[in-house]
């Protein structure tokens, strides 16, 4: 078939390119395709091939990440030194304010591991915090991923919390080996079982796919819930760890007909704007909830938290 | 015999660079209009080496795609595959078009790209949802005669002896 399309080019050409037509090759690639879809998204057993084939793209992300970081550093440099001098003034404060309060919290943090000893209940887990950068590379603009510098060597593994100094940013989605990619607590496919600061009222945070803005789905009518409130983790998930600081509700309405409130709120760290992020490791973070547990772990979705943890303020 | 088959470097190298272009950071609010680089470059050696470049070289590269973008793998790797193929059927007729006859046919293509990459979003549960979705056809056919030029006089430069 080819001979007839490209005319007197034909000659030139060999023989055996006629063993495998482009339409038997695109069948193929076709099955092979849907296949590999089907796997991603039903099972996770793909993530040794996600993990191969981030690997093979990281130096293709480090050289866009490069120039974008060296034109950074050169802007950098070029801040005047009362700047540096002022910046440096009040990071000292703050240091010395943050060195006092980590005192109290060692005194606290004792009394509470004698208390807890003496009601025999678990100790809490020991925390340990690494610095991430964030790539500068671009992802698929319509969900809300990050790419990270650490990976399977850092430890990092599939579902840890991420977050920074002001709140909860997201949970790794897919580790390689030098690098991996975390999900944002706004994309639409992250949920987060959290609860309110003020009244514990349990609930789930659900992203939006805008970075300024979550919801919480799933509270009744008749809860009490004011503007203003801080949410706070619930450790339902048993991802992440209990109280760490997500959102402050911007907007409580009861629309009419609906079942629940339409609950807006805000993220209180900066998911769009943050170029560093600390990575969580909580060994031996305990679920409350058992089932949560065995459907996080066969889970094969984006990794994203199950829904089930809000149902469970419904139930009896 | 073998001088057929195996993608020549050039070639290799500007897959590469269409793949840094993809993820290049650039301002927000313009993320949603970047060309679909990939696809452009994909269809010029298509159409520029059709016995060369073809299905599979299609496929890797959409794969290696959608590692980069964090999708689904295979979402961009069967749609890039798919309009690869046609442009293999169309490419005597392609070559032949002046360019602002060109641009069309690429706008089409690329709709039929983004299209097909959008079925299984749609399918997984999370789709764009936005009609800013489909401005990288008009984006893409704007960048094509950039494209077209500057691979044609790197084929002219270095693949000159290449069919």
């Amino acid at each position: 078939m080819p001979h007839s399309v490209t005319g007197g080019l034909a000659i030139s050409k060999p023989l055996f390119r006629l063993g495998v037509s482009p339409t038997l090759r695109l069948l193929a690639v076709i099955l092979l395709g849907l296949v590999l879809m089907a796997l991603d998204h039903r099972v996770n057993e793909l993530q040794a091939v996600r993990s191969i084939l981030g690997t093979l793209t990281h130096p293709l992300q480090i050289a866009v990440d490069a120039p974008v970081r060296a034109a950074s550093r050169v802007l950098d440099s070029f801040t005047s030194r009362e700047d540096l001098i002022t910046e440096n003034r009040i990071l000292r404060s703050e240091n010395a304010q943050l060195r006092a309060r980590q005192l109290r919290f060692e005194a606290l943090q004792q009394e509470n591991d004698r208390l807890r000893a003496l009601l025999s209940t678990a100790e809490q887990a020991e925390e340990r915090v690494q610095i991430a950068k964030l790539l500068a590379v671009d992802l698929d603009p319509f969900r809300q991923q990050i790419v990270l510098n650490k990976g399977k060597r850092d430890d990092v593994y599939v579902g840890q919390p991420v977050i920074n100094a002001d709140g909860v940013i997201g949970q790794v989605l897919s580790t390689r080996l030098n690098s991996s990619i975390a999900l944002l607590v706004s994309d639409p496919a992250h949920a987060l079982p959290v609860l309110s600061a003020r009244t514990g009222l349990r609930g789930l945070v659900v992203g939006t796919g805008n970075p300024q803005r979550l919801e919480m789905r799933h509270v009744p009518l008749q809860e009490d819930v004011e503007p203003g409130e801080l949410l706070l983790t619930s450790g339902l998930g048993g991802r992440f760890p209990a109280d760490l600081p997500v959102a402050r509700v911007v907007s409580v309405e009861r629309l009419q007909g609906q079942p629940f409130l339409s609950i807006k709120a805000e993220p209180l760290a900066a998911l769009d704007r943050s170029r560093e992020v600390l990575l969580l490791w909580t060994d031996g973070i305990t679920p409350l909830v058992d089932p949560i547990n065995a459907d996080a772990a066969s889970d094969g979705n984006t990794g994203s938290q199950d829904p089930e943890p809000a149902t469970s303020p419904d139930q009896p | 015999m073998t001088r057929s088959i195996g993608i020549p470097w050039p070639v290799l190298g500007t897959l590469l660079v269409a793949l840094a272009l993809a993820i290049i950071p650039i301002p927000e609010a313009l993320r949603p209009a970047r060309p679909e680089w990939l696809a452009l470059a994909m269809i010029y050696w298509a159409m520029a080496f059709p016995s060369r470049i073809g299905i599979l070289t299609a496929f890797a590269a959409g794969l290696l795609l959608d590692a980069l973008l964090g999708q689904l793998l295979g979402q961009n790797a069967i749609a890039l595959a798919v309009m690869t193929y046609i442009v293999l059927q169309i490419h005597p007729r392609l070559r032949v078009y002046p360019i602002w006859q060109q641009m069309i046919v690429v706008s089409i293509l690329i709709g039929l790209y983004k299209l097909l990459a959008l079925w299984p979003q749609g399918i997984t549960g999370y789709p764009p949802g936005s009609v800013l979705y489909w401005l990288p056809i008009i984006t893409s056919a704007l960048v094509w005669p950039l494209v077209f030029l500057l691979l044609r006089d790197l084929r002219r430069h270095w693949l000159l002896h290449l069919t």
